[in-house]
């Protein structure tokens, strides 16, 4: 019943898994970040995730190291960042549509290979819980926090490492100005093209640890479209945080809150139709684009290839 | 004078070709992928080609899955040509399936075609509210419409599990254990009459019928030549007076509208009632994205659209005899079809290339005209 929403072992757990299932959101939103403030607007991010989410699952399964699982996800998210670099610097493909594109490919293609290469419900040993130590006895907060896996930690300690880069490296200066004025970086030497190339296969690295994270340590099993639209809202969080790393953690937690909210309330049979639950966060989002659309101002060459004068 | 037409004429038609090279080359990598998997690519592509093409009934299936397809890429030649992305084509199908659904089940003592004009329109005006909202964000507030459409995919997707597993729900399924999420099964005087003694329905000629409209829409009335002026150019078509937001309205309205008139046609004309598996793909067969490739396939002409979509319809329908022929999952077709988009997209710079050579030829050839200020500014005013 709605009261049992509200004993304490309840709400520890609600935020437990709260902060747990925040986990892919983070790695594909602060990847894309890094994208979109090069001016690039990845969509293909489901898709990445997709096949990242399958070539961790099924190297797990094959070898029994999900070291190496996570690291094929990293390579195949690499490689198809490496290809939607290509489709959309050099061949200055619509964004948009090209990332389409790429969510087609990889959900038709991760579909494909699990079908073929594994073809059952399968589970795999992921990373297991990794209680950090004297932290993890604080009643309460300790089960919240410190209770986690191996990929929850990172994804967390992603959010200020990507601030920095962004903001206190030459590294992040770069990527920042390619993104504001390309032809003004590109006048002062820096490699329009380099950089993009870098920050979208990065944003593809991130978007396959996302899927892994899925695959090898939230869930350890693999199914047909697994992410269902998780992508999608990954990128939607870019501009909900405006383009900043706080502000993406501030909406994956909104998104990963609600959703806990949502499974435990299902699993303690309280009769709230789920599906208006599962509605809210889309429609807070909505409300939330609205709102920062007027406020905060998107990268200038967003979308926007880049030709040289001349 | 005339070799530079020639060459022109030759350019153009390389052009038109672009798409079907990008399906080739998407087709060559699905047979390298399939002697990876140890399948011989000719049995499997015969199998498919068979499947498409080699009954009658083979044949009204292709087009049965192809009209969603056209109705889809017809709403996205509207969108694309004003500059207006929309992804949201699956929430559309739903809204739209949703109410004309309702409306069926509702008025059950009124005659069949009544309910089916009021059932289509409903699922047209469904579609448009649908896509407008979007729209509406955008051209006013400045909100991406890639990203609200996909939001209204998902919000569009727990209404219809929410209705379905509810209010709408099969009173035979309400009392079962297993409650699969459909409706009941409309009356059979409501449901599309068949061409042909084959599942083909009235919908394929509806969506065919439409497409020629589209194509006087968008070249031979002053909406389509504005939504094309907004989509070519906002700044230059605010100074020749047109509303350049309430245009971009019109194009996400339209969108929504042949989307989600493609799902009531689903439910009067194939599954008699909605039913889906909890995804919006289990209802709709991922028409609203495959819409997409379609109309990119066609180069967003509306016409054009016609055989794009009876390919891709064939391709879907194909990809179920070559999973039961060869064992190669259909999801190989979803996988060539992102191939595909990625393809048409990349090859759009050669057309770009060849378009600027065009110019700069013409501009060798004769001083150039100047552009047409006047002509731009009095159909605009019209």
């Amino acid at each position: 019943m709605i009261s049992d929403l509200f004993s304490t072992t309840v709400l520890i757990g609600i935020l437990a898994s709260g902060i747990r299932l925040a986990t892919p959101y983070l790695y594909a939103a602060i990847g894309e970040t890094f994208s979109q403030r090069s001016g690039v607007l990845n969509l293909g991010v489901e898709g990445q995730m997709l096949l990242g989410s399958f070539a961790a699952f099924y190297v797990t399964l094959i070898t029994g190291n999900m070291w190496l699982g996570l690291l094929a996800a990293i390579l195949v998210g690499a490689a198809m960042g490496l290809a939607m670099s290509f489709v959309t610097v050099n061949l200055h493909a619509k964004q948009g549509i090209s990332g389409i594109g790429f969510y087609l490919f990889g959900l038709g293609m991760s579909d494909l290979l699990f079908q073929k290469l594994v073809g059952t419900v399968e589970t795999v040993r992921g990373f297991p819980r990794l209680s950090i130590p004297v932290l993890s006895g604080i009643p309460g907060v300790g089960d919240i926090f410190f209770n986690q896996n191996f990929l929850v930690y990172g994804a967390y300690l992603l959010v200020p490492v990507a601030w920095f880069v962004l903001n206190k490296t030459t590294l992040g200066l770069k990527i920042r100005s390619v993104g504001e004025n390309p032809d003004a970086a590109d006048s002062l030497g820096v490699s329009v093209n380099r950089i993009r190339y870098f920050t979208i296969i990065l944003g593809g690295i991130f978007s396959g640890i996302a899927g892994a994270s899925l695959s090898i340590a939230l869930l350890n099993v693999f199914q047909q479209n697994m992410t269902s639209g998780l992508g999608f809202i990954a990128v939607a969080l870019v501009y909900f945080g405006g383009w900043r790393p706080l502000g993406v953690l501030g909406g994956a937690l909104l998104f990963s809150m609600v959703n806990s909210l949502q499974l435990w309330v299902q699993v303690l049979g309280i009769p709230i139709p789920s599906e208006l639950a599962v509605m809210m966060p889309y429609i807070l989002t909505i409300i939330v684009l609205v709102a920062v659309a007027s406020k905060i101002r998107a990268p200038s060459a967003l979308t926007k290839p880049f030709e040289r004068e001349g | 004078m005339k070799k530079v037409f020639q060459s022109e004429w030759m350019s153009r038609s390389v052009d038109a070709l672009l798409p079907v090279f990008a399906t080739l080359a998407a087709l060559l990598v699905g047979a390298i992928m399939l002697l990876f998997l140890g399948v011989n690519p000719v049995e499997a592509y015969s199998a498919l080609w068979d499947g498409a093409f080699g009954s009658t009934n083979s044949i009204a299936e292709t087009l049965v899955k192809a009209t969603p397809l056209l109705l889809v890429a017809l709403g996205i030649c509207i969108a694309f040509r004003g500059n207006v992305i929309n992804i949201g084509g699956e929430g559309q199908m739903v809204v739209g399936a949703l109410l004309a659904t309702w409306i069926g089940l509702t008025f059950t003592n009124a005659p069949g075609w009544v309910i089916i004009v009021l059932a289509l329109s409903s699922g047209f005006l469904g579609g448009a509210v649908w896509g407008g909202i979007p729209g509406v964000l955008k051209a006013y507030f400045n909100v991406n419409e890639i990203l609200s459409t996909v939001m209204m995919n998902a919000i569009a997707i727990q209404l219809m599990n929410f209705m379905l597993r509810g209010p709408m729900i099969d009173p035979a399924q309400a009392d079962l254990a297993s409650k699969i999420p459909q409706t009941a099964r409309l009356l059979d005087i409501f449901q599309l009459p068949r061409l042909a003694p084959t599942r083909l329905h009235l919908g394929a000629l509806i969506a065919v019928v439409l497409a020629v409209l589209v194509y006087i829409l968008l070249w031979r009335t002053t909406l389509g030549y504005r939504i094309r002026a907004v989509g070519q150019n906002p700044h230059a078509s605010r100074y020749a007076g047109i509303n350049v937001p309430r245009h971009m309205v019109m194009a996400l309205l339209f969108a929504g509208a042949f989307a989600g008139l493609a799902g009531a046609i689903q439910v009067y004309g194939v599954n008699y009632r909605m039913i889906t598996d909890g995804s919006a793909s289990g209802f709709t067969g991922s028409a609203g994205f495959n819409g997409i490739v379609a109309a990119l396939f066609g180069q967003l002409h509306p016409l054009w659209s016609i055989p794009a979509s009876i390919l891709f319809g064939a391709l879907l329908v194909g990809a179920n005899k070559m999973q039961r022929m060869v064992q190669v999952p259909s999801a190989l077709i979803i996988a060539l079809n992102g191939l595909v988009v990625v393809f048409v997209v990349s090859s759009e710079i050669w057309r770009r290339y060849r378009q600027h050579r065009r110019l700069v030829a013409v501009r060798d050839e004769e001083s150039p005209p100047p552009p047409d200020q006047a002509e731009v500014q009095k159909e605009a005013q019209q």
